[in-house]
């Protein structure tokens, strides 16, 4: 199939048609890259500024306190603002389009053997559906309502009345049809366009693990669309889909219809949320796979299991969602069954967890940054995952239920767990895309702060939680007796979630440098046997490869007996 | 079918539609005409659904080729099917089978 | 560049790239349809006894009758429409594509002139949760037949011809592509009148 690749029409493309509505998934994937790490960085400066209120409540935030009137001091709203949309921004315009927009589309291709994703149009239609959506989830800011207050969950009641959630909506329109263009496009990718001897077994972790997550999108995602359409005509068109009848609200019954349920929005909103969850973790685990079978020169420990596992995970996650609401009043044999499937939901997690620890065993392990952020990935999503299994059970959920726990544990999975990898694959990839090598120095530098300070913001989350401080309070919890005893902490998590901040320094000085200045990267730097690897660095133009890929071996042939070199890439025979 | 692309075969395809066309035809009448008879509302819920889903395995079976598709096609669409009644099930059962749910007409308040 | 499959069928898995994408685009359909869906049961359970019934009664059944079999009608051209491009028939396709628009064009005049009755009797979506689920279903479903629309202009304009003279496999294809998704559209609203209108 690679054979007619090469002969692409060489016409001229202008600046505009080559870089900015490029139909190439390579441009596209860096478009993806390029626009997510800034949301990201942005996600993390609201982050900043709440924790300064936490850290010293009602006073002057420095910088940037003009931003938020003459004293600038944050009000109570103005903190509700930045806390819905720091998670909104972070996992919908962060995370999902870095792990599956970005690395998904740059390397799915690649590592398939394929010349460009299965619908080129259609990827570039979903990357600027997301810039759309993106777009208007920050001009939500600059509204005379301002953004949208009622967190990312956005739980109604509240949320039906409280300010600038429209905006919200519509952006999340935007986002989710952008993600349903994405993911239908990464399946069809992947399951046509593999190259010849590409059998379903021989599929790296990584593509695999887009697979599977592609699945959760196209069928979760869908839900949450309808569920908000369902707010939006709350909002715009007085309906009571999530308003219940006697509704008071300001000592007045609300005038609406009335007989909705607030619970169907939850329903509907976790459905998704909670496959969600996967989402920004599968993708992690297969950058993580991939990485380790590389550094650690020997197959990847369990590969059918964990492929196994993956799938077992995506499907079973349909059916856990409701964990996150055993306080609504949820009767005992339903709360048994969640609770139930939670459990077991824990198995596939803990199976690949397990396998990639047993891969380590006797490996020659090189320590080079990519390495290092995937180790430090296993013991940290290793915390994350524990700390939920407290959170799955209805017992002890009903103490730790919204309290700064639970933040420390999806933060431990999605903060030290994801990201980590994301760096990992970022360090690791870079030589493909670019063609240069990222510095070894400046990546160690990244690394070691920022391990330690992920560490000083979530695990005294932990403490605060266990002693019963809420999350969502604007004061960091001053004015709740029960808190004071574990409150200290928050100057300590805020010092360290500014040094984080410092400690992303070097990784942005090492992409520019590295660009600009690294070290040529040939086409196979690591010793690598997947396919992207066969390709040019970076890949030749609208083709990928310089020849026709066929696959002869399953994805990591590392350290064969009685051969010549320690690996046996996939493309050749 | 998608391998069978003869003359014949698609005149034989378009009987079909047209047979197909007759049938959801008159399943609409009959669907109106149920709904006119005196049944309890769990019935004539039931009756309801029956028909319409009738309507739905012609059309989808007929007019989207869905009895001669390959198997990837079929496996994603049941994957969908069971995650599809997941989300209208369980949300309902974990609605009924809640503790001390406040439903007025129900405690006759 | 020509993206692998787009016209001939990949051996192993026997399809074409397009028609597994419009599939896993229904599928996510299926479900955007179940959740609304979904929450039409939900809040049925959660109204007042009667309160759903009476609501549907004012809605009007002959026109939704009616509705039902002009959007059947589209379906069957829409699906001769292919068959006759499969017979290499492109003046048949014009004819039987031109009555799928007719009668999606019939479809929402109808559903106007529904519409228009209820407002002007001051029935609005905020009337009450029937009148909300029934606007919200009916209103997307419109939106799905109208985003078919615009795709079926293009597709019978005469750029068409030009499309079929160029590349007739990859033409058919995409009709029937586009067949698959409005089969969809009508099989959503089979589900859609008994549920809304004579339950």
């Amino acid at each position: 199939m690679s054979s007619s690749s090469n002969n692409h029409d060489h016409h001229e493309e202008n600046f505009i048609q080559k870089y900015i509505f490029s139909v190439d998934h390579k441009v596209i994937g860096i478009q993806y890259g390029i626009t997510s790490l800034l949301f990201l960085l942005f996600g993390f400066s609201l982050m900043a500024i709440m924790r300064w209120q936490l850290a010293y409540p009602g006073t002057e935030i420095p910088i940037v306190g003009f931003i938020f009137g003459e004293s600038g001091v944050l009000a109570s709203e103005q903190y509700n603002s930045l806390g819905a949309m720091h998670g909104t921004i972070m996992i919908f315009l962060g995370i999902v389009p870095l792990a599956v927009g970005a690395f998904g589309n740059y390397l799915v291709p690649l590592q398939i053997g394929a010349i460009d994703m299965a619908f080129p149009k259609l990827n570039a239609a979903s990357y600027w559906t997301y810039f759309v959506g993106g777009v208007i989830m920050i001009s939500s800011f600059f509204m005379p309502e301002g953004a949208a207050r009622s967190g990312w969950t956005s739980y109604p009641p509240l949320s039906v009345f409280e300010n600038g959630q429209t905006i919200w909506l519509i952006s999340m329109i935007f986002l989710i049809t952008s993600s349903l263009l994405g993911s239908m496009n990464i399946i069809v990718t992947i399951v046509q366009l593999r190259a010849p001897g590409l059998t379903w077994m021989r599929l790296p972790i990584f593509t695999w693990a887009q697979f599977v997550t592609s699945f959760l999108l196209v069928l979760a995602f869908p839900p949450l669309e309808a569920a908000a359409v369902m707010q939006l005509m709350d909002r715009v068109a007085g309906t009571s889909f999530f308003l219940p009848s006697g509704l008071v609200m300001s000592g007045e019954i609300v005038d609406v219809a009335g007989s909705g349920s607030p619970l169907l929005w939850q329903h509907l909103f976790w459905f998704l949320a909670h496959p969600e969850v996967y989402v920004l973790i599968l993708p992690a685990l297969g950058i993580v796979g991939e990485i380790l079978a590389n550094n650690t020169r020997k197959p990847i420990w369990g590969f059918k299991s964990i492929i196994y596992s993956m799938v077992f995970l995506g499907f079973i996650s349909f059916i856990v969602w409701a964990h996150h609401m055993f306080l609504t009043g949820m009767g005992q044999a339903m709360s048994a069954f969640f609770q139930t499937t939670t459990m077991i939901i824990s198995i596939p997690s803990v199976v690949i967890l397990t396998s990639y620890f047993l891969s380590l065993w006797g490996g020659s392990i090189r320590f080079n940054t990519p390495m290092l952020f995937a180790l430090a990935f296993l013991p940290m999503f290793g915390i994350g995952g524990l700390t939920g299994l407290p959170l799955g059970l209805a017992a002890s959920d009903i103490y730790l239920h919204d309290t700064y726990y639970v933040i420390g544990h999806f933060h431990y999975v999605v903060a030290p767990g994801t990201i980590f990898a994301l760096f990992a694959g970022i360090y690791y990839w870079f030589p493909k895309m670019t063609g240069k090598k990222m510095s070894e120095m400046l990546g160690k530098l990244h690394f070691w702060p920022s391990l330690i300070f992920m560490n000083g913001i979530f695990m005294p989350m932990f403490i605060q939680g266990l002693a019963g401080v809420s999350r969502r309070l604007a004061d960091g919890g001053q004015s709740y007796a029960h808190a004071s005893g574990v409150l200290e902490w928050n100057e300590f998590m805020s010092i360290s979630a500014f040094c984080l901040g410092l400690a992303q320094i070097p990784f942005i000085v090492n992409i520019f440098m590295s660009l600009f200045s690294g070290e040529k990267a040939s086409r196979n730097p690591w010793d690598s046997t997947t396919i992207e690897w066969a390709a040019p660095s970076p890949p030749v133009g609208h083709g990928n490869f310089d020849g026709p890929i066929n696959v002869y071996h399953t994805a990591y042939e590392y350290s064969v007996p009685d051969d010549k070199k320690d690996f046996k890439p996939q493309f050749e025979n | 079918m998608s391998n069978d692309h003869s003359k014949e075969s698609i005149q034989e395809h378009i009987r079909v539609y047209l047979m197909v066309f007759g049938a959801l035809a008159v399943l609409t009448v009959i669907t109106v005409l149920a709904s006119f008879i005196e049944v309890s509302t769990s019935e004539g819920i039931f009756l309801a659904l029956i028909i319409a889903s009738v309507k739905a395995s012609l059309v989808a079976g007929y007019f989207m080729h869905l009895i001669t598709e390959k198997g990837m096609i079929i496996s994603i669409l049941l994957l969908t099917v069971f995650f599809f009644f997941i989300m209208i099930f369980l949300p309902l059962i974990s609605y009924t089978d809640s503790a001390g749910t406040h439903v007025p007409w129900v405690d006759g308040q | 560049m020509e993206i692998p499959y787009s016209i001939e069928e990949r051996e192993d898995t026997g399809l074409i790239n397009s028609k597994l994408g419009i599939w896993i685009f229904l599928a996510s359909e299926v479900m955007l349809f179940g959740g609304l869906f979904s929450a039409y049961i939900f809040l049925r359970i959660a109204a007042p006894p009667g309160d759903f019934e009476y609501w549907a009664s004012k809605l009007s059944v002959p026109m939704a009758t009616v509705n039902t079999m002009v959007l059947i009608s589209s379906s069957v051209s829409m699906v001769m429409a292919w068959a006759s491009l499969k017979l290499k028939d492109f003046s048949k396709y014009k004819m039987y594509m031109g009555i799928t628009l007719l009668c999606s064009a019939l479809f929402m005049v109808i559903k106007y002139f529904e519409y228009t009755s209820k407002f002007s009797h001051d029935i609005f979506p905020s009337t009450s949760n029937f009148m909300a689920i029934y606007f919200t279903l009916t209103g997307l479903h419109g939106l799905h037949i109208l985003g078919g629309v615009i795709v079926m202009l293009y597709f019978y304009l005469p750029i068409s011809h030009k499309l079929w003279e160029e590349q007739p496999e990859h033409f058919t294809n995409r009709i029937e592509a586009l067949g698959l998704y409005w089969h969809f559209v009508d099989l959503v609203w089979i589900f859609l009148f008994p549920v809304l209108y004579l339950l």
